[in-house]
């Protein structure tokens, strides 16, 4: 099979007719790729490759699955298509890591001192709020009762958009207004969740760059005052990733897990023609689980991330 | 924003280091990564790989015989494609029209509504009368978001709060403008998926009712592969007539801006470089190249310096820094012009060298209020002489700001540590205007 060169080929015509703007999700299409293959050739690989990275997986991460394959190829002398199916989703599968048990799954509470803190975190724009938004309506639907905490002080109407989302679902939201100190504020939410024995308590923040240290400290001090009031808390450091971001969520993974020890991640806009494939890589690379992702501006529009949903799409086509 | 771009191009050019000539073996290592590099990047694929081919062809075909180096003649080409690519010139907003339409369009939380509100910002310091319109009517507290930008900025907000149909808005929105003499009127949507049928109907529908002047397609700069087809999509439905990219200040290497450009050909108009209303910038081509490859953005920063600073005093204190006698009474006299320029940091950020000088110092808007205090309680000689400040003056000082010692002490480091920064601004401002197109030019 000898090395694999990037962007070794012309591209496939069926490729090369402009930039497609169906949606066609980037598990559909690797299946698409397999359709009809019975060997791993060279082509195979091209044509998986430019999936791959053109749905954000970005080269590292691409290289590295196809090296796996590669090596699976070579070692088990593999050639149905059936097989050829199962080894890539397989190899995919190995990348992302498995929740972890003390986290809640599925909306169903750990066993953990009530409440249970989530603190939500990232880039401008990315759908922190409306995640909070959709996880209360979650969490709530459970029968658990939530507390919701307007620590994005900042943002202009960030508070009210909040509170629009707590009349919403039907869940308090506890604020001080614009401009007050978040770490104030998620202090006093997570205050009143005990005091109101909730059950979840999620914390809105203000979205920044994570190169902006100043901002980065911040953050790390509205857990650090948390933390006054109990221990543990908050149990949940959920990072907000956008599926249409490239590259640069590789940067904002390691900047918020290096200020707030991120254990979780949250993938939104699947709904669009972004792939969100960078999620593979992050994943992998920062042994953080997905484990939401959102699919719409409603309500309802969460869902848990199921790796195996996730990769069995990639093939069913 | 692309420092890493041109860390990788660097990268990639250290290969031709010591070459005689280009030659097809020779740059083939290169060409790929350039491609890789583009492609981490965010630049999408295909585009990367016309863009490498061209810069091949281009390289190949060149009189290696007359080119000092292999690797200086690679920057070249790569600078003058990226130039090409970008667009050639700098291309303003069009408001010619009486009122002057403008319609924002993107996706769902790309940076629309936090533009509007700059750009009537920037319209409004021209002289013209501008109305903002909210025409988002699903976002939770859109209309309140565009209201309190508005008034940030001194802009009426039109709004409907009970009429959930953005294009009767619009269309009341410019009757309104129209009796009460406005000339220029922006209109801020919801974002849409391009998926979206419906939302995106909706939209092509205010385009149809309203026939904008100028519609700008608002695009988050961290966008990966997917903006070619999200630009495309609304290229399709709208015709937009610009690009604007937001959240500049963040680090990343900004590939989308190289892939909208060409996918589209529609000129980027605006940058956006931070949450506050000031935080924007009109597009030039030839500075992000330059900036691509790591020549950093002065004169982008000499600009926005010059618009907010007060010119007799910006070069008196151009002196004094220059002498270093910069002191604590200018250092007051300007946080409340620093503040009107935005985040320090970012705008320090943005001088090659420096941005990575400061990375570990703490510069935070917020300290600016402690720090107002202590100044004020240093007598007008200590104000005058900071190398008076020994430590019973600085106790004292600690006393009557109530803030700590310790707080003091910080202010005195930082204000060192500004001195010598500005010192730095000055040298590169000076060289700004030299190093543009340096060194390849000549
Ligand atoms: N289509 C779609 N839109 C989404 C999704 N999640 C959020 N949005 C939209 O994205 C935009 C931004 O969402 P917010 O929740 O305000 O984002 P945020 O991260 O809180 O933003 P800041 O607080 O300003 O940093 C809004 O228009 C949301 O409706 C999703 O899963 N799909
Ligand atoms: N750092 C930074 N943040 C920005 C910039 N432009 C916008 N933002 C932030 O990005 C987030 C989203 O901005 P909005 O203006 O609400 O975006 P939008 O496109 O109107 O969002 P929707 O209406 O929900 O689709 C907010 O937190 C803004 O403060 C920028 O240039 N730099
Ligand atoms: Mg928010
Ligand atoms: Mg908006």
């Amino acid at each position: 099979m000898g090395l694999f060169n990037f962007f070794s080929k012309e591209k496939k015509a069926k490729l090369d007719q402009g930039l497609e703007k169906t949606k066609t999700s980037l598990l559909s299409r690797i299946g698409k790729a397999l359709a009809g293959r019975s060997t791993v050739d060279d082509d195979f690989l091209d044509e998986l490759e430019e999936i791959l990275v053109s749905s954000d997986v970005g080269i590292n991460t691409t290289l590295k699955i196809i090296e796996r394959i590669q090596d699976r190829v070579s070692r088990d002398k593999y050639l149905g298509e059936a097989e050829l199916n199962t080894l890539l989703r397989e190899e995919i599968t190995a990348l992302l890591p498995e929740p972890e048990a003390h986290l809640s799954q599925d909306f169903n509470l750990p066993e953990v001192k009530r409440p249970y803190v989530i603190m939500v975190v990232g880039v401008n724009g990315v759908g922190k709020t409306t995640t909070i938004g959709k996880m209360a309506y979650q969490y709530k639907q459970k029968g658990y009762k939530v507390v919701l905490g307007a620590a994005d002080t900042f943002r202009a109407a960030a508070v009210d958009q909040l509170k629009i989302w707590g009349t919403r679902v039907g869940v308090p939201v506890i604020e001080k207004g614009m401009n007050a100190d978040p770490a104030a504020v998620a202090f006093e939410a997570v205050k009143e969740a005990i005091d109101q024995n909730a059950d979840v308590c999620i914390i809105d923040t203000a979205g920044r760059l994570h190169n902006k240290v100043n901002l980065m400290n911040e953050l790390s001090k509205i857990k650090r005052v948390m933390q006054k009031l109990t221990d543990g808390v908050p149990h949940e450091v959920l990072l907000v990733l956008d599926a249409s971001t490239g590259q640069n969520a590789f940067e904002q993974a390691k900047q918020f897990t290096a200020a707030t020890e991120v254990n979780a991640l949250a993938l939104t806009k699947l709904d669009g023609t972004a792939k969100g494939g960078v999620v593979i890589g992050v994943s992998e690379q920062f042994k953080t689980p997905v484990r939401y992702i959102g699919v719409g501006e409603a309500m309802e529009d969460l869902q848990v991330f199921n790796k195996h949903e996730f990769i069995d799409s990639l093939f069913s086509n | 924003m692309f420092e890493n771009l041109s860390a990788r191009l660097e990268g990639a050019f250290k290969t031709l280091k010591g070459q005689g000539k280009i030659t097809e073996l020779n740059i083939a290592e290169t060409v790929k990564e350039i491609r890789k590099a583009l492609v981490e990047a965010d630049v999408n694929y295909k585009i990367a790989k016309t863009f490498t081919d061209e810069v091949k062809a281009e390289a190949l075909g060149q009189n290696v015989l007359t080119a000092v180096s292999p690797g200086q003649l690679m920057v070249k080409i790569v600078n003058d494609k990226l130039q090409e690519l970008l667009g050639g010139s700098t291309s303003e907003i069009n408001l010619n029209a009486n009122p002057a339409i403008i319609l924002i369009a993107g996706l769902q939380g790309s940076g629309k509504t936090t533009f509007s509100g700059k750009l009537s910002k920037f319209i409004k310091s021209k002289g013209r009368n501008v109305l903002l319109v909210a025409g988002d009517v699903y976002r939770p507290a859109a209309i309140d978001q565009l209201k309190v930008l508005g008034e940030q900025v001194g802009v009426e907000v039109y709004t409907e709060i009970e009429n959930k149909n953005p294009v009767e808005i619009a269309q009341n929105a410019i009757k309104h403008a129209k009796s009460n003499g406005f000339n220029v009127v922006i209109v801020d949507t919801a974002g849409r998926l391009s998926v979206d049928e419906q939302m995106m109907t909706e939209i092509a529908n205010v385009k149809k009712a309203v026939n904008p002047t100028e519609i700008l397609f608002v695009v988050d700069s961290m966008t990966g592969q997917d903006a070619v087809n999200t630009a495309q999509a609304f290229n399709e439905r709208l015709d937009f007539n610009g690009v604007v990219l937001t959240k500049l200040d963040g680090d990343t290497r900004g590939g989308a801006a190289l892939s909208i450009k060409s996918v589209v050909n529609k000129p980027i108009k605006f940058v956006s470089m931070g949450e506050k209303m000031e935080a924007l910038d009109v597009f030039h081509p030839d500075r992000m190249a330059s900036r691509i490859l790591g020549m950093g953005d002065i004169v982008s920063l000499v600009e926005r310096a010059q618009e907010v600073f007060d010119q007799e005093e910006a070069e008196r204190l151009q002196k004094k820094m220059s002498r270093n006698e910069f002191n604590f009474e200018d250092f007051l006299s300007q946080l409340q012009q620093i503040k009107k320029m935005g985040n320090i940091k970012d705008l320090m950020g943005m001088i090659p060298g420096v941005g990575k000088a400061i990375k570990d110092i703490d510069i935070n808007d917020d300290a600016f209020k402690g720090i107002e205090a202590i100044i004020q309680s240093m007598t007008p000689e200590e104000r005058r002489k900071p190398e008076l400040m020994n430590g019973s003056r600085r106790k004292r000082i600690a006393i009557g700001s109530g803030q700590g010692v310790e707080e003091v002490n910080k202010l005195m480091k930082q204000f060192e540590e500004m001195r010598k920064m500005m010192k730095t601004m000055n040298k590169l401002q000076g060289a700004g205007r030299s190093m543009r197109g340096l060194p390849f030019r000549r």
